[in-house]
């Protein structure tokens, strides 16, 4: 499949918009996950680095295939469902057309999205602690600067929903910090 | 050689790809082919449209596979310019 193609079944699927949307969300997710992962470790006393690291990672492919395998069954299923309707609107066979292939291929491409986002995200969030496990010293320690990465990605991501919508992106990385703090001060009084 | 220099096609096809994409598709099977599209009627899912192409030698079935590999049907021809030469 050539990029040519790729774009035009993405243009007759609409699937920019929603493939967007999807690397938003589920990079929120991964980036609150760890955040929340990474603060219940730092509140339970004294934990070793091999651990932290083996469960963030555990969680962060966990949410990928996670991300892979809800985006591709729900978006294969209404991509067949749009098919079926244009034909019959259009009281013939698409098969031979770039809809039928959007059916294939536009389910890969955004379950794809939609897994690698929050798997991204993750392990970029745990560079920290793998920096810190190889010897390197950080300023903050590996844990807070683990957290301060998540926050700043959730910041990022705010920011980015805010150009998107037309609001102040300021504003929209601020609301999105704010969900994070709760997040980890809910997390503080658990602990 | 005999050479078809004018087809205006009756065409059916969904929304997508819009018709700039469509006769963009169709343009683009040869240098010199001209493509008009005139809209005639909007539906619910699909459009009716009035295609004409110009062209110093239009090839039918390339043209027929572009209007099938974007969706549309093709429903009628209702002009054709051809050249005996």
């Amino acid at each position: 499949m050539e990029l040519k193609q790729i774009r035009t079944l993405l243009e007759i699927s609409h699937s920019e918009e929603i493939m967007r949307r999807y690397f938003v969300v589920n990079g929120y997710d991964g980036a609150l996950t760890m955040l929340g992962l990474i603060m219940g470790f730092y509140v339970s006393d004294s934990v070793d680095l091999a651990v932290v690291i083996t469960s963030c990672l555990a969680a962060a492919l966990a949410l990928g295939m996670s991300g892979i395998s809800s985006a591709y069954i729900s978006e294969a299923a209404e991509r067949r469902r749009i098919l079926e309707q244009l034909e019959g609107a259009m009281v013939t066979s698409l098969d031979e057309s770039h809809h039928a292939r959007a059916v294939i291929w536009i389910p890969w491409l955004v379950a794809l999205v939609n897994g690698i986002a929050p798997l991204l995200i993750a392990l970029i969030i745990i560079i920290p602690l793998w920096l810190a496990r190889s010897g390197v010293v950080l300023v903050f320690g590996p844990l807070l600067s683990a957290m301060v990465v998540a926050l700043v990605i959730v910041f990022l991501l705010g920011v980015f929903l805010g150009r998107v919508g037309g609001t102040f992106w300021l504003w929209s990385g601020l609301q999105s910090l704010a969900v994070a703090f709760v997040t980890v001060g809910l997390i503080y009084l658990v602990g | 050689m005999i050479s078809v220099q004018r087809l205006v096609l009756d065409v059916l096809k969904p929304h997508q790809p819009n018709a700039l994409v469509f006769a963009r598709a169709v343009a683009s099977l040869g240098e010199d082919y001209r493509v008009n599209i005139r809209v005639l009627e909007v539906d619910e899912q699909t459009e009716t449209l009035q295609v004409t192409i110009e062209g110093d030698r239009l090839d039918f079935d390339r043209i027929s596979s572009a209007i099938t590999e974007s969706g549309a049907s093709l429903h009628s021809i209702d002009e054709v310019s051809v050249i005996g030469k």
